[in-house]
């Protein structure tokens, strides 16, 4: 932290656990840490993936969410069921703005809600009859999908319901895969464990498809682009970047994807993810069976995203090398001129981030491009190895908190004083309130794409449509403001 | 027991790979490393030092095998 030290970030730790009874205190330690470059290990001075303690309140979501709102529900030619009570389905409808092209309701389904609304009776008695009855329903109805998923809901699992056998039998009848995925939302301590189900269902009922089926003509130069949900656009937007370089990608995992796209992936030269935390697994798969190595990237920012580039294309030949060199060149006029724009109105901005998956490390990058400096930043949901790679993304003395509380982070925002937060909805009115501009990064707080060249564009102005926002100077009201800080706010505005 | 995934990294060398445990690390030293067969004592970056029975001949990586934990 650039005015703070290490002890004096310690220090805070330490100040702010000081109201947790003896126990909490211990656990919750565990989890805030001070940036050391050094380490290698994150484990060492780091505990994440674990239950967030009864009372505090915490900002993660469940295994249900991970799998149908992240995984699965973007795969917009099928469709996913909400298995259960209405309200999971409901209150999650199109909320993460995956985009995609196809016309709804007739071949695609992405943002439409699909549940079978469980009653007493379905509890008491069972849902599989039901289950199979709405999966005729939808096939009458809803002809052009090409497979349905059923992602559990917690009853699901509770009453013990088989929804493998009716996935089966309902399967053969309509003659489309359908996916059972138990990511019953009381599994694991957050949404990560709904990731790994999602991606182990995708293994065991999808993958292998299409091992026998010869007729897709790959190439050389096939990539997939995985982990990617094509938020705002965002895989559109990283998408273009690989394909002019010479590229072919051949499937998006899983904004804007189709099943067939998933089913051809085996046939890819190299899987680029972009998600680590959600997707590697099934990288990892593909790598035992397939033998098709992969690589993360990240397309955050100028300097990652020309890094990044020049990393894919060192695993390809000199043609795509050369590619790599003519999109960088290509783009150099167009991210300079943003640069010169929005650096000069940001910099020296600090940033403090608390969101999921890849964001706190990924968009690093972007930030230090623009002359900002991130302060602060931590996962809801993250394992030790994300942690193992934030490590060297971030300053050092800069705090680092996993799964932190509601108390904690506003404590920490109340010392810190970021001049910009990035976080989710239920952050940002807290902050918003206290005077501290906000963004909310987990899908681009309705902006977007932030992936790519062109999304870095948007990401510089909405940094400074936020920050330089008029209204942070009014949040005192006139008669209440000595003649002092009024004088402040003149010189700084 | 745990099931374990060993890849190559992009420097060469053999990652120790547990799923369940999210432990990722590097394996500084296998006791018996031949062109005739791979396993034995497996010491891991960190210190750690788990078990296999020698497999022969060595398996191609990537790979998932089962190790004690010694």
């Amino acid at each position: 932290m650039s005015n703070m030290t290490r002890e004096e970030t310690e220090a805070l730790i330490q100040e702010v656990l000081e109201v947790y009874p003896e126990t909490a205190k211990k656990d919750r330690a565990k989890h805030l840490t001070v940036n050391d470059q050094s380490i290698e290990q994150s484990k060492k001075c780091i505990t994440s993936n674990r239950k967030s303690l009864p009372g505090v309140m915490t900002i993660r979501g469940c295994a249900y969410a991970g799998s149908k709102g992240v995984v699965w529900g973007p795969i917009k030619d099928m469709i996913h069921i909400s298995h259960g009570p209405v309200g999971c389905g409901q209150y999650s409808r199109a909320g993460r703005r995956n985009y995609y092209v196809g016309t709804t309701g007739i071949n695609t389904f992405g943002t439409m809600n699909f549940t079978s609304d469980f009653q007493e009776k379905d509890i008491v008695f069972g849902g599989d009859k039901k289950l199979s009855k709405i999966m005729q329903e939808i096939e009458q109805l809803f002809p052009l999908n090409k497979g349905i998923t059923v992602q559990s809901e917690c009853p699901i699992g509770l009453i013990g319901d088989d929804i493998e056998a009716v996935a089966k039998k309902t399967s053969k009848d309509l003659e489309k895969p359908v996916v059972p995925v138990r990511c019953e939302g009381f599994r694991g301590v957050s949404q990560s464990l709904g990731h790994h189900i999602a991606n182990d269902a995708v293994r065991d009922w999808v993958l292998g498809n299409r091992d026998t089926d010869t007729s897709f003509a790959s190439t050389p130069y096939d990539v997939t682009i995985i982990g990617d949900y094509n938020i705002g656009g965002d895989a559109w937007a990283s998408r273009t970047l690989l394909e002019e370089m010479g590229l072919r990608v051949i499937a998006q995992w899983s904004g804007d994807g189709t099943l067939a796209e998933m089913e051809n992936t085996p046939k890819a030269k190299l899987n680029l993810i972009h998600c680590y935390r959600s997707m590697n697994y099934i990288s990892r798969h593909m790598e035992e069976k397939y033998g098709i190595p992969w690589m993360e990237y990240n397309f955050f920012g100028p300097t990652k995203i020309a890094e990044s580039l020049r990393a894919i294309a060192a695993k390809f030949d000199d043609k795509i090398k050369e590619g790599a060199e003519r999109v960088i060149e290509k783009y150099k006029a167009e991210y300079e001129a943003v640069i010169a724009k929005y650096k000069p109105r940001l910099e020296g901005k600090r940033v403090m981030l608390y969101v999921g998956g890849l964001r706190p490390r990924h968009v690093i990058g972007a930030y230090e491009d623009l002359g900002m400096e991130v302060v602060g930043t931590g996962y809801e949901f993250a394992h030790n190895d994300d942690y193992d790679r934030t490590i060297k993304e971030m300053g050092n003395a800069t705090l680092i908190y996993d799964d932190v509380t509601g108390y904690e982070f506003e404590e920490f925002v109340k010392k810190v004083q970021p001049d910009l937060i990035g976080s989710g909805i239920k952050e940002k009115y807290i902050f918003q309130k206290m005077g501290i501009p906000f963004r909310q990064m987990h899908s681009w707080d309705y902006s977007g794409p932030y992936h790519g060249y062109d999304g870095f564009a948007i990401f510089a102005r909405d940094m400074d449509m936020t920050i330089n926002n008029p209204c942070w100077g009014k949040l005192q009201a006139p008669w209440t403001k000595s003649e002092e800080t009024s004088m402040a706010a003149a010189a700084g505005a | 027991m745990p099931s374990v995934m060993i890849r190559c990294s992009d420097a060469g060398k053999l990652l120790f790979y547990v799923a369940k445990k999210d432990q990722e690390d590097e394996i500084s030293s296998v006791e018996k490393d031949s062109a005739e067969e791979w396993g034995g004592e497996v010491e891991l970056a960190d210190g750690s030092k788990y078990y296999i029975d020698p497999i022969s001949p060595p398996p191609s990586f990537p790979t998932t095998l089962r190790f004690k934990r010694l």
